[in-house]
């Protein structure tokens, strides 16, 4: 095994075109679990922490753009009201040690249906700035997770940040586990209310081979709130809208049993979980007023 | 290859050190500091808990080369020099708060952090900041006593 230590992106992007097998590792949370077990034994380790442009995060305008390194306590600390799911989802990462560690690019990197960010990002919305020597390119959330453990990113390309939309309304993220701390989500669910576009989004994680978005859901709730009128009159969502909606959601995962859980269980948590998240952030913005 | 680094406040420097080998493992087998512990080796169990930079870490998931140049602090750079015990150290032996002792250097690490940080904690902070550290034991009630006890005598100090 080689040790490679880029100091800048550029040496790092020629690193990794040098050698495209070349493992990153920055948190190291998911990277260092496999040599220790001896999962894996890459013939390149690549450093990214003297790359110091990764740890940094800008608020634009419209959006966030978050180094693929800033660890989720940061987020946490410092972009509660831009990114409001994610810092949620950030505070149910593993636990402070990690959290001090860990950031979304290893997230969207590892590319688990399980990671914890995916269902925030899915339902904030965004894109995943991909570079190599040969240039920069943005990526689509909604195109970045391929399969299980797989995503869009070429041999050569490394993660340099995600493009996140700001909130523009109230987020949530729930997750199910057998714990508060160090756990792995059963299940997880994330929605995002954008007023600014009277639409909906959401994520759902460990509940399908990759993280995914309940679409028809989204689309059902989109169209019942604006034909209602409530994003105006800003009254209660019905029950029996908040119930389709759950089903819908329930009904967009595919889920497995496996050793944390059934897949009749992640079904059912799921539509629980989006009956309360959009319960939350509905009243959230019916307060805003 | 070759890895120097400070650990409480020495320079260090290891040698045919594996690019795999954690650093956990560098400053247990190289460098002859065996108070962090070694167990779940996936960051489940908090026992190898060490400070980066100042920054609470799991060691078995920081790769030894990423410590290069880097500031580490281990349980066995919270007593003084002449071996007296922190405050901390002292209030997890007057609370009962270390049974068996594999978690206690984590826990010591982790705590002496959040008093630090936040000098008076709630008892929802110190659940939190001692989250990522299991006590197989279960001794958890004396390991809260402990950690309120430090905070007391903190406060006092000042």
């Amino acid at each position: 095994m080689e040790f490679l230590r880029p100091a800048s992106w550029q040496e790092a992007l020629a690193a990794k075109a040098e050698h495209p097998a070349a493992v990153p590792i920055a948190g190291g949370t998911d990277v260092m679990v496999e040599i220790n077990f001896d999962h894996r034994r890459p013939a390149y380790l690549m450093d990214l922490n003297r790359v110091t442009e990764l740890q940094e995060w800008e608020i634009g305008a419209d959006t966030v753009r978050l180094g693929a390194s800033v660890p989720y306590t940061k987020i946490m600390e410092h972009l509660r009201t831009e990114l409001p799911g994610l810092a949620l989802a950030s505070h149910t990462v593993a636990s402070p040690q990690i959290r001090n560690r860990g950031g979304v690019g290893g997230n969207l990197g590892t590319a688990s249906p399980a990671g914890d960010a995916h269902p925030a990002l899915l339902a904030g919305g965004g894109q995943v700035e991909a570079a190599s020597v040969r240039g920069t390119r943005m990526i689509p959330l909604d195109d970045f997770y391929l399969g299980v453990k797989r995503n869009a990113l070429e041999p050569d390309e490394l993660i340099r940040a995600v493009h996140l939309r700001k909130a523009s309304g109230p987020q949530q993220f729930s997750k199910v586990g057998t714990r508060n701390a160090m756990v792995i989500a059963v299940c997880a669910f994330g929605i995002a209310l954008h007023p600014d576009t009277r639409t909906v989004r959401t994520g759902i994680g460990s509940a399908a081979p990759t993280p995914i978005r309940a679409r028809t859901a989204e689309e059902f709730l989109t169209a019942a709130l604006d034909e209602a009128g409530l994003w105006d009159s800003r009254g209660p969502v019905p029950p029996s809208v908040a119930g389709q909606f759950a089903d819908l959601v329930a009904g967009a995962a595919n889920p497995i049993d496996d050793v944390r859980g059934t897949a009749s269980y992640r079904r059912h948590a799921l539509g629980v979980m989006a009956r309360r998240t959009l319960g939350w952030t509905w009243q959230e913005y019916r307060d805003a007023n | 290859m070759r890895v120097t680094m400070t650990v409480n406040g020495r320079p260090q420097e290891a040698d045919d050190v594996w690019e795999g080998e954690s650093l956990l493992y560098v400053l247990r087998e190289r460098m002859g500091l065996p108070g962090s512990k070694n167990a779940c080796e996936q960051g489940e169990c908090g026992s190898c808990t060490v400070r980066l930079d100042g920054v609470p870490v799991c060691s078995c998931l920081v790769a030894a080369g990423q410590a290069q140049d880097r500031e580490v602090t281990t349980v066995e750079g919270l007593s003084g020099e002449d071996g007296e015990l922190c405050t901390v150290q002292q209030a997890f032996v007057d609370a009962g708060a270390v049974q068996c002792g594999f978690c206690t250097p984590g826990l010591l690490v982790a705590a002496d952090e959040l008093l630090e940080r936040n000098p008076e904690p709630t008892d929802g902070d110190i659940r939190e900041a001692l989250s990522g550290n299991l006590c197989r034991c279960t001794g958890y009630e004396k390991i809260l006593d402990a950690v309120r006890l430090a905070a007391a005598r903190t406060g006092q100090a000042v």
